[in-house]
């Protein structure tokens, strides 16, 4: 005999008319509407869930709530296959289908329980003295395959998930009898309260009997206008009041529909929650016995064994055998009873109960203890000695033995909140030592048993923090008697401290034979307490066994920090809706319509989505950019250049800040002019260029990268606001205020003026590197001519929102000069070929203004800026350092890979540098590049080798510009017309 | 998460700020020894307890201020202005 289903009044939360059928490991059941996977599988008699982390032990049902360490289920398939799920914590759903964790190719038949049978070879620490001989690594993948739990989905995940922001005066954690009595009060007293329940039903341990205290405290609860949110568990406590919570959305059918139609649904919800006060309500945790075998499936918690036979009908067993240490045993036997199971014998780890338990209908054994469990898969029955020496073995038939070890507060949420604990002698419990910084524990996770004392503390908890008063500490009482050891003497054979991650008895003293005696290289030596359940029925015992090893108080030993979560959480709740097109938001164009109209390529260039190229039809992506950049050589094109970082400096002391801010000097300017700056971070290292323009007096305009505006922005306000504080400066950013149409080639000047532009901005009269102000036809500009091409180039900077019309009025006129648009490769090219430097691109996180041909310009600066003094450091005067050249092909036709190391000697060798931009010129016919080398100002004309997987080609180094050495198209005296 | 009193808006969630940091740390002159330099960069004490650092609004006012807190509690104990000495 085995798990079986009970008759009705058994069952309370099951809704018998909904019958609901299931699959696991495709074998077909059925459940009702109100059970949990857990209870539905114990219902159908199945008892073998999963299989064990390392040893691949068979496992069953352990628990019926979050503390559950072994049964683990893969729930869902396909895309909203979700791993490692708790079936005590599942909802039984129709149609739902679950798989177990850990075990080929069946549960019942699992090739892997062969590490069961070599587990006298797999003690704590087996993998770390075994396996770093010649490398960890090595063996890593195999050893990754045969241990771990479920499988992730293998696609994305269709469902969606929202997070909320909230604030409370109280916030409530946990719907059991002190929860609801501390929000009842504290709602009741004026705080704005929020409880959250992690379960569907509210009264905790209580919520599986009818009671009337409990359905008073829900009615109070609606009156006094307490927010309760059920299905919602607060997994973390953080700084400063912050609780987070998981609330669990879209149950059952909902759900079901929504999958078949191929769409998702919201999941869950990530509360956010800034509370005042928190209250702890968590309740406890039962604590299992330590015996031989004691992870065998049919061992159970004895408290959850109540709970599935009242709250779900179900009988963990026809035949019981209670192991105790705790008085609360004796009351689950006659509720047992009660229900119709045969409990066979409670056997007492103590010498005596506290309780009268004469009387008693089953076999009682004091200073006893389970020696021997027979079954493998099942329990079949046990055997129990006593510790009297006169006392003999006596071995029971039965199906299920329950555990009740005693009780474990679930501190976590105090601990989390910087809350210290204490050891209870007699209860053998951590308890709360006084309130956590801004967090109170009521109730069972304080260590109050009692239920009348309980509820009383709590109601004067929640009334103190409503009225702004000083909270009673918890008084710890009704927990009984409990011993903090059940390890009987002498005992051979796997006595499981941690379910999960299969620790023995024997792991914990191996571990303190080898020092690991700190409770936190316990965890992380035997590895007890960690995974999925960490260690919620594991932490206590595991550290009093420390404590015996080594002659320790539990007090002493300690515990392991609490961290959050509580309990896993989905990554999808923790993103949010911060995924796919909204985790990184793209910045558009504000003329984007146009360029699509014009057949626009778009890419993401940083943060920008904008046009790469403008493949005619047949052409791909290349094909095009080198016909857009011959074209701007031959005739012109125009770009969009509004990501361009722009920003207006201004104040009197404008131009003192840029000469601290820049290598170049900008004080020299004079109105309507503009130079080339780059800018450094105080390491000396170049982070970003631009162009400095002087407005007036007291106001600049500079154009930086356009992925560094808002590094170079908030360096500036950084600088102002907590260095210079002296300086008469506002930094102003005006990217997208600004749009920029930037006409460049030799027709530049011709197309402009075709559409309007006055005398006034002819090369004639407006000279390379001026900003010249003016307007069309009443749209203000603001015309810089400088030039990232090489050729005569115009930046026509407008309000953004004239973009779109200024490129409609060169469009035009484009067919009489042959005029193209281009992209962000065309402009690649002709910069490459100009040997104009992108930064972050030609240069990485040690470039230094010297080593891209700044060096005279540091020199010849006599004032002190952001950087220098780092450019006096021995290391920036090494000859060995990487420098920027102007890199042909050897052969002059095959193309130098991007990335490719440079070095003499074939690999693997020491490199000297690498390509770092390389492009085809359409105007050379040949390839162009530059890249950083080692000395490289120095080896004009030197033959290099350059190794790209596996190939290696040659190149040169030639002197820089490929095109227009003399400057001559760039400063507009080639220009047509 | 903390909750940083800006000292221009007041409280707000951390994600709405950056910390800069140790604040109230010289800057060296041109010819400082590459030691003072060197530890100007990168040399910052990491005290349990009271840490003077300075804070950005940057999802906000866009305000750099000081902020005085027990790094070991989170405490903030005083909020106060950039120019400002710190409290005794």
């Amino acid at each position: 005999m085995t798990s079986s289903r009970l008759a009705a009044p058994f069952g309370l939360r099951l809704d018998r008319a909904r019958s609901l059928s299931f699959e696991f490991n495709d074998r077909r059941m059925s459940g009702y509407a109100g059970d949990t996977l857990a209870s539905a599988l114990l219902a159908n008699g199945v008892q073998l869930v999963g299989r064990s982390f390392k040893l691949h032990r068979p496992r069953g049902i352990f628990s019926c709530g979050v503390e559950d360490p072994s049964g683990l289920v893969d729930l869902g398939s396909g895309a909203t296959r979700t791993p490692n799920q708790r079936a005590t914590l599942i909802e039984l759903e129709e149609g739902l289908c679950a798989v177990s964790v850990n075990c080929w190719p069946t549960v019942e038949f699992d090739l892997g329980a062969v590490n069961g049978m070599l587990s006298a070879l797999l003690p704590a620490g087996f993998y770390y003295k075994t396996f770093k001989w010649p490398n960890w690594h090595l063996f890593e993948p195999t050893i990754r395959r045969m241990a771990g739990l479920g499988r992730a989905a293998g696609v994305a995940d269709p469902d969606r998930y929202e997070e909320v922001a909230a604030v409370a005066d109280v916030v409530v954690v946990g719907g059991g009898l002190a929860g609801l009595s501390a929000a009842v009060s504290a709602a009741q007293s004026g705080a704005h309260t929020i409880l959250l329940a992690s379960g569907a039903f509210l009264g905790g341990s209580l919520s599986w009997r009818s009671d009337a205290q409990i359905d008073a405290l829900v009615a109070a609860a609606g009156r006094a206008g307490v927010r309760i949110l059920t299905r919602t568990l607060a997994f973390g406590v953080y700084d400063h009041g912050l609780v987070c919570a998981r609330e669990s959305l879209a149950q059952g059918s909902d759900r079901a529909a929504a999958l078949h139609a191929g769409r998702g649904v919201l999941r869950e919800r990530l509360w956010k929650i800034r509370a005042r006060h928190i209250v702890a309500a968590a309740g406890a945790f039962e604590r299992p016995m330590l015996f031989p075998d004691n992870d065998r499936p049919g061992v159970m918690l004895a408290g959850a064994a109540d709970k599935y036979a009242h709250a779900f009908g179900v009988a963990c067993g026809q035949r019981v055998v209670i192991a105790a240490n705790s008085d609360s045993a004796y009351g689950v036997a006659e509720s047992l009873r009660a229900a119709g199971v045969e409990v066979v014998a409670l056997v007492d780890r103590r010498a005596r109960a506290d309780i009268g338990v004469d009387g008693t209908s089953f076999r009682t054994m004091t200073d006893a203890g389970i020696a021997r469990v027979d079954g493998t898969t099942s329990v079949r029955g046990c055997t129990a000695v006593s510790l009297d020496a006169a006392g003999r073995p006596e071995t029971f038939e039965c199906d299920s033995i329950l555990s009740a070890g005693g009780h474990a507060p679930a501190v976590h949420l105090h601990s989390q909140a910087g809350g210290k604990l204490r050891w209870l002698e007699d209860a053998a419990m951590f308890v709360p030592d006084g309130h956590a910084p801004g967090l109170v524990s009521v109730g069972a996770c304080a260590g109050i048993f009692d239920r009348e004392v309980a509820a009383e503390h709590a109601a004067q908890v929640g009334r103190a923090l409503g009225c702004g008063l000083i909270p009673p500490v918890a008084t710890p009482q009704g927990a009984g008697r409990s011993l903090a050891s059940t390890v009987l003497p002498g005992m051979t054979g796997k006595q499981f401290v941690d379910l999960q991650n299969d620790v023995v008895v024997g792991d914990v003293g191996l571990a303190a034979r080898e020092n690991y005696r700190s409770v936190e290289h316990l965890k992380r030596y035997t590895t007890t307490g960690m995974g999925t359940d960490q260690g919620k029925t594991s932490n206590v015992n595991a550290l009093v066994l420390m404590g015996d090893f080594t002659g320790r108080q539990p007090a002493e030993v300690g515990t392991t920090k609490f961290r959050p979560p509580f309990a896993p959480v989905t990554l999808g709740l923790l993103a949010g809706r911060r995924v796919g097109a909204l985790y990184r938001p793209l910045k558009s164009l504000p003329a984007e319509h146009w360029h699509q109209e014009r057949g626009a390529l778009f890419e993401q260039f940083g943060t920008w989505y904008r046009p790469a190229a403008y493949p005619l039809p047949g052409e791909t992506l290349d094909v095009a950019a080198q016909r857009e950049a011959r074209a701007v050589r031959e005739s012109v094109g125009v770009l969009d250049g509004s990501p361009l970082g722009k920003l207006e400096v201004f104040g009197p002391d404008a131009a003192e800040f840029l000469d601290l801010m820049y290598v170049g000097t900008m004080s020299t300017l004079s109105i309507g002019q503009a130079r080339y700056g780059v800018l450094l971070n105080e390491n000396g290292i170049v982070v970003d260029d631009g162009i400095v323009a002087r407005s007036s007096h007291a106001h600049y305009w500079i154009n930086t990268t356009s992925a560094g505006v808002e590094r170079t922005t908030a360096a500036f306000e950084e600088w102002l606001q907590c260095e210079y504080t002296n300086l008469r400066v506002v930094v102003t950013p005006v990217t997208s205020r600004w749009g920029n149409v930037t006409v460049a080639g030799p027709k530049a000047w011709s197309w402009l003026s075709t559409i309007g532009f006055d005398a006034g901005f002819a090369p004639g009269s407006m000279k390379h590197m001026t900003l010249r102000t003016g307007a069309l036809e009443g749209v203000p500009l603001r015309v810089l001519r400088a030039s990232f091409s090489g050729e005569l180039g115009y930046e026509v900077n407008l309000p953004s929102d004239h973009t779109h019309w200024l490129l409609e009025r060169l469009w035009a006129r484009a067919p009489e000069f042959a005029a193209v648009p281009y992209g962000i490769e065309a402009l690649e090219i002709l910069r490459t070929e100009k040997g104009f430097i992108h930064i972050g691109t030609d240069t990485d996180g040690t470039t230094l203004p010297g080593d891209i041909g700044f060096a005279r310009a540091v020199d010849k600066k006599k004032a002190n800026f952001v950087g220098r003094r780092s450019l006096l450091r021995p290391a920036a005067r090494d000859p060995e350092r990487l420098q920027l050249v102007a890199l042909a092909s050897g052969d002059a036709t095959t193309p130098l890979p991007v990335g490719a190391q440079i070095a003499a000697g074939s690999p693997p060798t020491r490199t000297e540098g690498y390509v770092t931009s390389s492009y085809m010129s359409p105007t050379l016919g040949a390839p162009v590049a530059l890249g950083l080398l080692a000395r490289g100002a120095e080896r004009l004309g030197e033959r290099l080798r350059v190794h790209h997987l596996g190939t290696t080609v040659e190149a040169v180094v030639v002197k820089a510009p490929f095109i227009d050495p003399p400057g001559e198209r760039l400063n507009g005296e080639r220009f047509d017309g | 998460m903390m909750r940083i009193p800006c000292i221009n808006c007041g409280p707000r969630d951390e994600n709405e700020f950056v910390c800069g940091g140790t604040s109230h740390i010289q800057r060296p002159a041109l010819d400082a020894s590459d030691e003072t330099w060197g530890s100007y960069l990168f040399f910052r004490d990491n005290p349990k307890g009271v840490h003077l650092e300075r804070w950005r609004h940057a999802q906000g006012c866009g305000r750099w201020f000081n902020l005085a807190r027990n790094t070991a509690t989170h405490e903030v104990l005083s909020v106060y202005a950039m120019t400002e000495a710190p409290p005794p």
